[in-house]
């Protein structure tokens, strides 16, 4: 009797109806605006589409209308966790196009806000991905009480705690205060006690084990044909990192590893990003090591644009610019026309284009794990709709 | 001070001398008012770069649980306040007009930062909000780009002030055919329709910003294209040598 | 391997392909060409550009452009950068998508902002405005909205939901229809820089 209750009776025309939900755009776990159109049969998605643009904030139409130097406190505003990244691929790109050159001091301080940006991006987004598995905010105050940290440092260094706006084409803003490269080791020398103690929490735990491993899996050979970069297509197992490649600004002198991943599931994403701060932490040993005591902190050529940044005006050109960001290849293509405003102004962001793959890795997933897989990519939305 | 009228007339000396017997004497209106100013509930609502600093008010450092306010709750239904956090786009402002009727009285709103306020630095975009009041009032305004978690504390207990100086007998909700849902604007070909609603807000009749700077949209302004076809006056200097590390 | 020896190796594959160098970049004359260019630089053994950057479209006035930037994961190398150019009557360019999925939002983002009709494309749809907006807002020849002047739809709307509206944006709204105008944002402020 008991056992005819339970027999499936022909799975595939079971008399059922798959269900649409939107999921968005006011949602806790949708981080931030997004939304997605999902179908479901019971649990499981059978299509996940997602809508984005509620945070377009034109920000190509408005770098189109400003001077080359007043878009740099915009591209802060693309992905807001990591202002000094962005600052940086936008100073990249100017200066392939303009042809400058950075003195050797401020290359070091890029590089160190930099990878500095990438500690604070990849703890922050750990903790949201704890949350999106349902340790409701206890990972987050562990990961912000770090952040705070280093935002401590931005702060002293530039005047603001999120957006820094502190990188200037052909060099930096203004120089470091004193005694900041004292504090700024002394936050590296406590962050790998910080990041054992929170490895400690989570890398062995069963529950994030068993909700982890073997979910949204993506294969290599997708993750590149998709263009996904940055950790998750590190996690894939494809070791591909921009500063390797195109060894920008000085990160040819430093000594570290791309950590990669074997299977590409949010396990292999969550833990890359783990081995991508041990990382971070050498080349900022690295850099602060090597760093010249004095020295110029902007290129000679920009200095006359220093106070008058409206009088900038590349030559008629084209150039594309991308960094590592810690969020993917963050690119900003960029035409001039010899006029104060660039005629053209592009931003390739990772986030957007991580997203591209989204609906492959949740289908045949629960919905459950469809906010776990969207957490592990990592989407930030000033930058997916910028 | 504002909210005196709330006060009891009872001597404050008497109420010290009462407290201390253990009596404690007090008005209605002050004890209804403690109550809700020390349990306010926001909605866990983030729309852009101002929503990472309300999380870090609600993080260890700030901690925003010491002014009764730490349960973000995700459903507009059970929360009394909307931190309306971050760039309202013209895609997103329906939604955010929806969630604001969706709460339940008394309901409260802070804008937090520029771009909610009146657009901020997107304000020239085809698709940014100039200021989520043209739509919903507005409890306090909180300026800033973004405001440091400081600033939205400072803003809370504004807040605060606002709610201790409220009575009962006269506060909207308690009102008969007081009208606090607003109309959801729709989607146009151009932007919203409305632009605005002129219940909640109008342009102002002098416009400072149009005065100095002008109506300041480019687009359509270039009439010449960059000719990247023509071949380089000068072919480009290659760039001199990195110096090396010592 | 330089732009030069790129040419000549795709000349070399595909007779009759027209390209032209711009800059650092190569031309493409006829914009139906562009997949098969893409698919021999995927899958040539040597130059292996099995990675597709970044997708821009751009508007030069007289015509319309797609900028495509191809890297190589495998040898780590690039970028080649490809573009074509299509007229603003009939912007049709062939998706890439087929062959670099990466292309998927690009593309609709170019679609939405520009106009550029991507062939083939799996779900061409607007990614950041919503559907039944009008125009290309990031054309040079976009007219924006004036979000201070309300218009005759606006009015219609706010009576249609029973809101009180001042008699002096009626009669502007009015003035505007009369005029078959909309009301506009200038475009001949001062920069704000």
């Amino acid at each position: 009797m008991m056992e005819k209750m339970f027999e499936v009776q022909d799975p595939v025309n079971h008399d059922t109806q798959t269900l649409q939900v939107n999921i968005g755009p006011q949602h806790p776990s949708t981080h931030g605006v997004f939304r997605m159109n999902v179908v479901l049969d019971g649990e499981t998605v059978v299509s996940l589409k997602p809508v984005m643009g509620y945070l377009h904030r034109n920000h190509e139409q408005i770098a189109e209308n400003i001077s080359y130097t007043a878009s740099m406190p915009y591209t802060d505003r693309l992905d807001y966790f990591n202002s000094m990244s962005n600052n940086f691929a936008w100073a990249l790109a100017v200066e392939k196009l303009a042809n400058l050159d950075v003195p050797e001091r401020a290359q070091y301080i890029r590089v160190i806000m930099a990878e500095l940006t990438r500690l604070v991006n990849h703890v922050s987004v750990i903790g949201f991905l704890l949350n999106d598995l349902g340790a409701f905010f206890t990972p987050v105050l562990y990961a912000f009480r770090e952040r705070e940290k280093i935002l401590d440092i931005f702060e002293e260094v530039s005047g603001a705690r999120m957006m820094c706006n502190f990188l200037r084409f052909g060099g930096i803003k203004r120089d470091l205060p004193a005694g900041t490269l004292e504090r700024i080791k002394e936050v590296i020398q406590n962050f790998p006690k910080f990041l054992d103690e929170f490895e400690t929490l989570l890398t062995k735990n069963e529950i994030l084990c068993m909700r982890c491993q073997n979910v949204g899996v993506l294969p290599a050979e997708l993750a590149v044909n998709a263009s996904i970069t940055g950790p998750m297509l590190r996690a894939s197992g494809v070791n591909y990192d921009v500063r390797k490649a195109d060894k920008y600004s000085i990160y040819d002198r430093f000594d570290f590893k791309i950590p990669l991943g074997q299977t590409g599931d949010v396990y292999d994403r969550y833990y890359c990003r783990v081995l991508e701060m041990r990382e971070s932490l050498k080349i900022l040993q690295q850099a602060l090591r090597d760093i010249p005591v004095t020295g110029e902190i902007i290129s000679k050529k920009m200095a006359p644009f220093v106070k008058a940044p409206r009088n900038f005006k590349p030559p008629v050109g084209e150039a594309y610019g991308r960094v590592e960001a810690p969020k993917g290849e963050l690119g900003f293509y960029v035409v001039s026309d010899g006029t104060p405003q660039p005629w053209r102004y592009h931003v390739r962001a990772p986030s957007l284009i991580n997203l591209t793959i989204l609906e492959d890795l949740c289908i045949g997933h629960k919905v459950a794990d469809a906010i776990v897989i969207l957490g592990s990519i990592d989407i930030v939305l000033g930058e997916v709709d910028h | 001070m504002a909210f005196s009228k709330n006060q009891s007339e009872v001597d404050e000396g008497l109420k010290g001398e009462l407290a201390k017997k253990g009596v404690v004497v007090t008005t209605i209106n002050q004890l209804y008012n403690w109550g809700r100013q020390s349990s306010i509930w926001p909605m866990q609502f983030g729309l852009a770069c101002c929503a990472i600093e309300m999380i870090a008010t609600a993080c260890a450092r700030y901690d925003i649980a010491r002014f009764g306010a730490e349960l973000f709750r995700p459903s507009p239904r059970q929360s009394d306040l909307m931190i309306v956090a971050g760039t309202v786009t013209k895609k997103m402002a329906p939604q955010v007009v929806r969630l604001y009727n969706q709460m339940a009285e008394p309901k409260y709103v802070i804008t937090m930062g520029a771009c909610s306020i009146a657009g901020g630095p997107f304000i020239d975009g085809y698709n940014v909000l100039r200021g989520i009041d043209r739509y919903i009032p507005i409890d306090v305004h909180l300026p800033g780009c973004p405001p440091r978690p400081e600033a939205l504390l400072y803003g809370l207990m504004e807040l605060q002030k606002k709610i201790q100086s409220q009575e009962i007998e006269t506060t909207e909700w308690y009102q008969k055919g007081m009208k606090r849902e607003y109309p959801v604007p729709d989607f146009g070909p151009h932007g919203l329709v409305p632009k605005f609603n002129p219940e909640v807000w109008q342009p102002r009749e002098l416009d400072h910003r149009k005065d100095k700077y002008g109506e300041p949209i480019l687009i359509g302004r270039k009439t010449k294209a960059p000719d990247l076809d023509a071949p380089l006056a000068t072919p480009p200097v290659a760039q001199p040598p990195k110096p090396q590390t010592a | 391997m330089n732009l030069q020896e790129i040419q000549s190796k795709i000349e070399a594959a595909l007779p009759g392909i027209r390209l032209k160098p711009v800059r650092e970049s190569l031309l493409i004359e006829d914009a139906a060409m562009l997949p098969k260019v893409a698919a021999f630089l995927k899958n040539d053994p040597v130059l292996a550009l099995d990675y597709l950057s970044s997708v821009t479209g751009a508007d030069y006035l007289k015509y319309l452009e797609s900028v495509y930037h191809l890297y190589s994961v495998e040898k780590k190398t690039g970028p080649v950068v490809l573009r074509v150019r299509v007229t603003r009557d009939s912007p049709r360019i062939p998706s890439l998508v087929p062959i670099y999925r990466g292309a998927e939002f690009q593309e609709r983002e170019a679609f939405d902002m520009y106009g550029l009709y991507f062939e083939n494309h799996p779900d061409l749809r607007r990614i950041f405005m919503w559907e039944g907006f009008e125009g290309f807002p990031m054309r040079k020849d976009y007219e924006q909205e004036d979000s201070e002047i309300l218009e005759t739809a606006d009015i219609e709307w706010l009576d249609r939901h029973g809101a009180k509206v001042p008699e002096g944006m009626r009669k502007k709204a009015a003035d505007l229809k009369a005029q078959g105008k909309r009301a506009v944002a200038e475009k001949t402020g001062k920069s704000i820089e």
